[in-house]
């Protein structure tokens, strides 16, 4: 200690002291987002649910805490004695006054290197391009025949079968069974993988269920990536969980999130969809049919519409109903004309019965005639020596005296 | 129009076999101008088409094989 500082006016608060330290440790970057690997001790799980534990080397130790809330992603149980790494942030928990590293997530140490080795091998293989959309194949939207490789006892097998049961059960299913990790999956993997691709069919499903990056470790296996993207009828990936990236799922030429989702990319076609379209068409059928016989009757009817209003009957009663329609509007004016010609010609036939000739007879007038020509004898000179006389009723000769 | 095609009875018609005509005869009746018999005819050989088309999907049974090496067994879920 020097003389100056026994001496210095400046006295800290044992909380501005420890401000100051804690800001200081979070202000240093590298320490807010960090990879620590270490053995576990002390390890404590209280019943508020947040984990405490130590984690240490030879010659240090660390204080760290786990939150309740990120607690349930642990894909390990942790133990006293477990070697892991922990991921987190460096801050200090001032009434206690010490520096903890908040975690995250825990681990085992081995799956560090894994993911190493993931990385690397992904940078080489996207480098050499095996990767790229373009090699990607389209997925035919109506497989007669559906490649399976996985393992015959897994679930992941299960929920295929029965997903290209509901789907499309018109297709064909080939299964090809092979161990899904450990060191013999790989090689096994990728026989299975040609003796497939032997049958033709007109897709692959490659799946898994879920696992540690150490249980899906095969399917970043280099040998088996290359045959993937080699495969001869395109390749679906459905290893693993949602967020389950393996270098297969790259290499192929569809990436699922799960097995069953894998069964779902392969039949775009369904039964289901399938029992619609044909729907749709019998219905389209009908209403074309519909649609001409009301063609066809309106044609018919449209002709015998035009034959009626041209044919000789009608212009018949067309003239009839002018008739009706004038009597209508004219009305009475018409049965009064009627009525006095009615009378009129009543009295006109009477004096023409007056006039008839042959009615004067009657009265004790007489015709005479030429016999020579029949001519009236009207006048003394007229007459002949033979003449005829008329009366009313007949006639008889006579001689002028 | 006589087709290229001899005509098959529904019966042995396969699902894509069946479900392709039925298409031709639909687009025919929409586009061509045929007589009410002609039509008629087409009308209910599609109506046929399609019954044939349902019974196919609705008795259709996935057919599973299981595959060792080059040879392909039908497969039997309690063997597993």
């Amino acid at each position: 200690m020097s003389q100056a500082s026994i001496f210095s006016t400046i006295r800290w608060s044992v909380t501005d002291l420890t401000r100051r330290i804690r800001e200081q440790l979070e202000a240093d970057e590298m320490l807010q987002d960090l990879w620590v690997e270490g053995e576990i001790s002390n390890l404590s799980r209280p019943a508020s649910g947040h984990v405490y534990f130590t984690l240490k080397d030879p010659s240090a130790a660390l204080k760290c805490v786990m939150w309740k809330s990120d607690a349930p992603r642990l894909k390990i149980q942790l133990k006293d004695g477990m070697a892991v790494e922990a991921h987190g942030r460096i801050s200090v928990y001032d009434a206690g006054g010490q520096y903890q590293l908040y975690t995250d997530r825990i681990r085992p140490i081995g799956e560090g290197a894994l993911y190493q080795e993931f990385l690397r091998l992904k940078e080489q293989l996207e480098k050499e391009g095996l990767f790229a959309p373009e090699r990607k194949r389209a997925i035919p939207e109506f497989p007669r025949i559906i490649g399976v490789i996985t393992s015959a006892s897994g679930a992941a097998w299960r929920d295929i079968l029965n997903t290209l049961q509901r789907r499309q059960p018109l297709a064909k299913v080939i299964l090809a069974h092979s161990p899904v990790q450990g060191d013999g999956a790989a090689p096994a993997l990728i026989e299975a993988l040609d003796s497939i691709n032997r049958q033709k069919p007109d897709v692959i499903l490659l799946a898994r269920g879920g696992g540690s990056i150490e249980d899906l470790w095969a399917f970043n296996e280099e040998a088996l990536v290359r045959a993937v993207a080699a495969s001869k009828a395109p390749v679906i990936c459905g290893v693993g969980h949602e967020t389950d990236f393996t270098l297969c799922d790259f290499a192929a030429d569809m990436r699922a999130a799960t097995p069953t989702a894998s069964a779902e990319l392969a039949t775009p076609i369904t039964r289901d969809g399938q029992l619609r379209q044909i729907k749709e068409r019998r219905i389209i059928l009908t209403s074309l049919m519909n649609e001409l016989i009301f063609k066809t009757r309106e044609s018919i009817f449209g002709v015998s519409n035009r034959l009626r209003l041209l044919s000789p009957t009608n212009r018949v009663y067309n003239e009839i109903q002018k008739l009706d329609e004038l009597s209508r509007r004219s009305g009475s004016a018409v049965i009064h004309l009627f009525q006095f010609h009615s009378l009129l010609v009543n009295s006109l036939s009477k004096r023409l019965v007056a006039l008839n000739p042959i009615g004067v007879l009657s009265r004790g007038y007489a015709i005479l005639t030429r016999k020579q020509d029949g001519r009236v004898v009207a006048s003394v000179k007229d007459a002949t020596q033979e003449m005829k006389v008329r009366v009313s009723d007949g006639e008889f000769g006579v001689t002028k005296a | 129009m006589p087709k290229n095609v001899t005509i098959k009875p529904v019966d042995e018609l396969s699902y894509e076999e069946a479900m392709a005509e039925l298409e031709k005869i639909v687009a025919t009746l929409e586009t061509d101008q045929k007589s009410l018999d002609q039509a008629m005819q087409l009308f209910e050989r599609g109506q046929a088409l399609a019954v044939r088309c349902n019974a196919l999907l609705e008795a259709a049974q996935l057919k599973i094989q299981k595959l060792t090496g080059d040879m392909l067994v039908s497969y039997s879920e309690e063997e597993e």
